[in-house]
């Protein structure tokens, strides 16, 4: 007798990624796919993708899908969830979609607890428009945009968008995993299934950031580039569970009146 | 009722079930009415959203979902609403935006004016889109063209906007809501879930040329069969009249009472009020240029709508104008006044 262990996503379609070699925005889509798979959560879910190298998820994700403008996932997630409270709604975002110009949406739709999930990339830099500065770039890195690196004089800090979102009272569950190594992959994966399982259970705003690699925008190799999350974006970034207030809302609803 | 507790009242009925709004003077009331009522009505939802950008990508999210939404602001707010108009636009998204207008530019003030015109009926954001503009001059008419937007955005698939002013928003006038008619939206325009089914995507994005006109051309034919089938206006007087006023909103409201007072001196006015702004009915004021050869155009702005008069009566009658910006409203008597100079000077 033999056993499948391994097989194309049903949830993720047969088309080509347009993502770049090395790209992490293609393993963060497949898990998440595979996820969605062992839920059986496909036929429920929404997903709103982002302006970005993300843009055209929509040609890889199987689930009904709506683009929105720059930023503003969330609080169109927030107008879905809202209306359709049974599914399954998801925001998938990049640094600077998330913590530049679309800030407000993904802090207040966390503040409201709203009952969304967020998969946030940061991959420290604006993938889709040629490798500029982002919000989450770090201090000295150079991008076309801070060709001298990063000075916290003119730029500012990396913004350590779960530990902010850690300390809003609407959030529930807040994670920063990485891609950069199978054990992290399939710890991201665990992450995003904890994740949707939080949204479905009704327990409120859940968020996975995932450290990504951008080879091209890094001007690394794709070996190169795990390496530098592990090395030196990990340092900056550091992996963990910054919030998880899951068991705790499960007890107080289990509790007796 | 005042005019915000109107539309938002008659919002509910017409099956308005998602509302987000961000608080801006003259229109606060009604936000405040739907945070009270909405939740009344089944599947109701309301939220007070962390910005106006915010609340026009709510209700394109449940629009996009198959509940019929609204939003509302006045002239600032509606300036930040453009980038999710715009995007509504494009994925043709179903909604309605009320705009409660007050003086600008910047943030000018809180009184009264219709300086948004150009904003509204030009599109307002960014590419090649128009929206349907209503302007109600009176409570009924804030009931009934609401109810109405919502049955032309489901219709056409595209953003509606209602443009009062504050006059509108905070007068008092008693209504009658007429029945709301049956909802017909087609749900394969719904996002919901795949199902067991194929699933489906909604996008503004078409990196191919070649997909992004044809999409632009598709958008531009739908605005065609609207210019055709919707435009509306009222008549006020004109049988006789030598000379016509051209205003709406609140500025046809003192126009009536201008008439009123020059017609007890024996000038022969009329009023031509376009009830949509787009589309500008032109074919129906252009055929009275057979009868009258004097448009005086009456706008609370710097002369806006003016450019749609000319563009309609192509020179076959003289145009002359008279306006107050800023927030500036003048009084029947006033207006009067500035009338029968014009009608003096040329006859």
């Amino acid at each position: 007798m033999s056993k499948i262990v391994f097989q194309h996503p049903r949830s993720l379609k047969h088309n080509i990624f347009h993502y770049c070699p090395g790209c992490g925005h293609s393993i963060v889509h497949r898990i998440t796919c595979e996820v969605i798979d062992e839920m059986g959560i496909r036929g429920i879910t929404i997903g709103v993708p982002p302006a970005g190298c993300a843009v055209l998820a929509y040609n890889y994700f199987d689930v009904d899908m709506i683009e929105a403008p720059h930023g503003r996932g969330p609080a169109m997630a927030s107008g879905i969830k809202r209306s359709l409270p049974d599914r399954v709604v998801f925001s998938y975002q990049g640094d600077g979609d998330l913590a530049a110009i679309g800030m407000a949406e993904s802090f207040h739709a966390a503040n409201r607890g709203e009952n969304i999930t967020i998969i946030f990339i940061n991959n420290a830099v604006y993938g889709m428009t040629g490798g500029q500065m982002a919000p989450t770039t770090m201090l000295n890195q150079r991008t076309t945009t801070s060709p001298l690196g990063r000075k916290q004089q003119l730029d500012g800090y990396p913004v350590k968008v779960s530990e902010i979102f850690s300390k809003i009272g609407g959030a529930t569950y807040i994670e920063r995993c990485s891609v950069s190594s199978p054990l992290h992959v399939n710890k991201t994966k665990k992450a995003i299934k904890k994740a949707f399982q939080c949204q479905i259970d009704g327990l409120g705003f859940s968020m996975v950031e995932v450290l990504s690699m951008c080879p091209t925008n890094w001007k690394m190799s794709s070996v190169d580039s795990c390496k530098w999350i592990d090395d030196v974006l990990g340092k900056e970034f550091p992996l963990g569970v910054y919030k998880d207030e899951i068991a705790a809302l499960q007890n107080e609803a289990e509790a007796p009146a | 009722m005042s005019g915000n507790f109107v539309i938002g009242e008659a919002a509910i009925r017409a099956g308005c079930r998602f509302y987000a709004g961000y608080p801006i003077t003259p229109q606060n009331e009604l936000t405040e009415y739907m945070a009270e009522h909405i939740r009344n009505a089944e599947g109701g939802v309301f939220i007070q959203s962390e910005s106006e950008i915010a609340a026009i990508n709510m209700i394109a999210g449940a629009s996009a979902a198959g509940i019929r939404v609204m939003t509302s602001s006045s002239s600032p707010g509606i300036s930040l609403k453009q980038e999710g108009i715009s995007s509504m636009a494009a994925c043709e998204l179903p909604g309605i935006i009320v705009n409660i207008m007050r003086g600008g530019p910047g943030l000018g003030n809180i009184r009264p004016s219709q300086g948004d015109y150009f904003q509204a009926t030009r599109g307002g954001g960014h590419g090649d889109y128009r929206t349907i503009v209503l302007a109600p001059a009176s409570g009924q008419e804030l009931a009934d063209l609401t109810m109405d937007a919502f049955d032309l955005a489901d219709k056409y698939r595209t953003p509606v906007m209602i443009l009062a002013d504050g006059m509108m928003g905070q007068m008092m006038e008693p209504v009658i809501f007429k029945k709301p008619k049956p909802r017909h939206y087609n749900e394969k325009f719904m996002l919901r879930g795949a199902g067991d089914g194929k699933s489906k995507f909604i996008r503004g994005l078409l990196l191919d040329p070649i997909d992004s006109e044809e999409h632009n051309w598709k958008l531009f034919r739908k605005y065609e069969i609207i210019k055709k089938n919707e435009p509306r206006f009222e008549e006020h007087r004109i049988a006789d009249a030598e000379a016509v006023i051209v205003a709406y909103g609140t500025a046809a409201r003192i126009a009536k009472g201008a008439i009123k007072r020059l017609r007890e001196h024996n000038l022969k006015l009329g009023l031509f009020r376009p009830i949509s702004l787009w589309p500008f009915p032109e074919m129906q004021l252009r055929s009275l240029a057979a009868q009258v050869k004097k448009f005086i155009v009456f706008e609370m702005s710097t002369g806006q709508m003016l450019e749609d008069v000319r563009l309609a009566l192509q020179g076959y009658a003289d145009v002359e104008f008279h306006g107050r910006p800023g927030g500036a409203v003048p009084t029947p008597a006033e207006l009067a006044n500035v009338i029968s100079k014009i009608c003096d000077k040329r006859d």
